[in-house]
């Protein structure tokens, strides 16, 4: 359980003049997930793009399964994206595609070489593991806001990678679909034994889904610590996330 | 002007020229980076076949309409005069020099910015914003040649066989319209009108047209691909790459008329 997938050291990142990032630190081990909570505008989302390299930071290092991101050339970079899966916040279906294509984008754009029956397979299990079997032939437009979070976890599972990003995976949901989500969030690491980064300000979805909590607070990991143990916190910063 | 002096209208103009300089010297980079990429492995090949259909097929009915209707009205109006001159017979010459020279290409490029432009500026915007282009990043895809090598290179194929459709059309238009105060046959207009045209006149009016679709391409690119946050982005996207588009055809227009000029192709 101590092994590390990912590791961040001293990550820092300004727009401007508004720095987002402030020397933060943060490791995520083999198999465990793990929340990042934070206010609206705290950075959590420039956060996970610097980690899977959509955005590059001004200082500090980032190491996923042993490599450093920051110096890797672009084919080097596929290579590792393919193991690491990214629920965006807005799913980011493609939407002039079907679900089915939208599925089979980073299975053919990864070049591996498959047969159609085999894509085929693979789609509909990454499908079935949603249960949304039945929308393959349907158009992102036509699909509800959970349908549509679920056809991009679909997406993210379909190269059944070692490490999620989970980019507030609640939000904008209803209590109903979000207890959905937060229920296959919680299936899909016992089914493939994936190791998590779960961003977020949801806290029934903090509660219910990780083992171990870090809080963003003005650009830098404030604290780290369990649910419970950060809900008794005294401490001022902390105490209104949970109130 | 009350409460504006001299000294903030300065600074308000500075300010101004600073941001037009800056988009301008985006651009540059933006259409240098097509170049440098649109040859490099991996080629994306059918995406390149696919918008090409769509971007031919999008755009035909409306610029072979105007095309035809422009052959039509441009003979019908310089007919009164040519009689006044008594050059009735000198029409299908001129018209087909106007129309192959200048009035086809510009005119198709025009409605082309209006549809294509527009079009491609509000889909890579709106994939901007719904962070489509990111998560075609992360699954192994390079967006910039998925998305912008093959729409700009489909631009550039497709505008000059659009106006070369154009031209034929606008030549039938006006055909028609000739046949309106005199009957000519088909044959006779067409060898008029070939007799007056040289190859010099089809070569750089050909050749722009590929400069023509590059800035429509790249343009509508440029301003989808760096759409800022939320939807009101991506109308500005679709309007300012129609409106930026249409100023470069004229201004390439004028640079390709000066450089035919100096090359005295015309003698
Ligand atoms: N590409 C960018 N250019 C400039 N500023 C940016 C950019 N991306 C993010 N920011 C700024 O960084 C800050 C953090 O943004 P971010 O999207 O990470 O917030 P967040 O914590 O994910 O918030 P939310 O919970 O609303 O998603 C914001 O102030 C935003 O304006
Ligand atoms: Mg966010």
């Amino acid at each position: 359980m101590n092994e590390s997938v990912i590791s961040i050291r001293g990550l820092s990142k300004t727009f401007g003049t508004n720095r987002v990032l402030d020397h933060f630190d943060l490791v995520l081990h083999r198999g465990e997930n793990l929340a990042v909570l934070g206010k609206s505008g705290s950075g959590k989302s420039v956060l996970i793009k610097c980690i899977i390299g959509l955005i590059r930071p001004d200082e500090g290092n980032i190491e996923v399964l042993g490599q450093n991101m920051l110096n890797l050339n672009r084919e080097e970079l596929d290579d590792i994206r393919v193991k690491i899966g990214f629920l965006f916040q807005s799913n980011a279906l493609y939407d002039s595609m079907t679900v089915r294509d939208n599925l089979e984008f980073p299975l053919r754009r990864h070049s591996f070489r498959l047969a159609p029956a085999e894509v085929n397979h693979m789609v509909m299990e990454a499908l079935r593991n949603v249960g949304l079997e039945h929308a393959v032939d349907m158009m992102p437009a036509e699909l509800s806001g959970g349908m549509r979070k679920r056809i991009a976890l679909a997406r993210t599972l379909i190269l059944k990678p070692e490490i999620i990003l989970y980019d507030e995976p609640t939000t904008g949901l209803d209590p109903i679909t979000s207890l959905e989500i937060i229920n296959l969030i919680n299936a899909i690491r016992g089914k493939f034994g994936t190791s998590s980064l779960i961003i977020t300000h949801d806290l029934k979805c903090v509660k219910l889904t990780a083992d171990r909590i870090a809080m963003l607070i003005d650009g830098h990991c404030h604290v780290t610590g369990d649910f419970e143990g950060l809900r008794s916190s005294s401490d001022e910063r902390i105490s209104p996330f949970f109130s | 002007m009350p409460g504006l002096s001299k000294w903030n209208a300065v600074m308000i103009i500075s300010k101004n020229s600073g941001v037009f300089l800056q988009e301008i010297g985006e651009l540059s980079r933006f259409a240098a980076r097509f170049w440098r990429e649109w040859l490099r492995p991996r080629y994306e090949f059918r995406e390149f076949i696919r918008q090409c259909f769509v971007i031919g097929y999008k755009s035909l009915p409306l610029t072979g309409l105007t095309a035809f209707i422009m052959g039509l009205v441009l003979t019908m109006q310089l007919h009164p005069s040519m009689i006044y001159y008594g050059v009735e017979s000198l029409i299908p010459s001129m018209v087909g020099i106007a129309i192959v020279r200048e009035v086809g290409p510009v005119l198709t490029a025009l409605i082309f910015a209006g549809k294509i432009g527009s079009s491609i500026g509000a889909e890579l915007g709106s994939m901007k914003v719904t962070e489509q282009i990111d998560a075609m990043e992360v699954s192994g895809t390079n967006p910039f040649k998925y998305l912008v090598v093959t729409r700009t290179a489909a631009s550039m194929v497709m505008l000059p066989i659009l106006v070369i459709i154009s031209d034929s059309i606008s030549l039938y238009g006006s055909y028609l319209g000739n046949n309106i105060y005199e009957r000519t046959t088909f044959i006779l207009f067409f060898r008029q009108v070939f007799d007056s045209l040289v190859v010099a006149d089809i070569i750089p009016a050909v050749i722009k047209t590929f400069f023509f679709g590059f800035a429509v391409g790249i343009i509508g690119c440029f301003k989808g691909y760096f759409t800022d946050k939320g939807t009101e982005g991506v109308g500005r996207a679709a309007n300012s790459a129609v409106v930026v588009s249409s100023v470069m055809i004229f201004i390439l227009d004028l640079v390709v008329v000066q450089i035919t000029d100096l090359m005295n192709l015309y003698d």
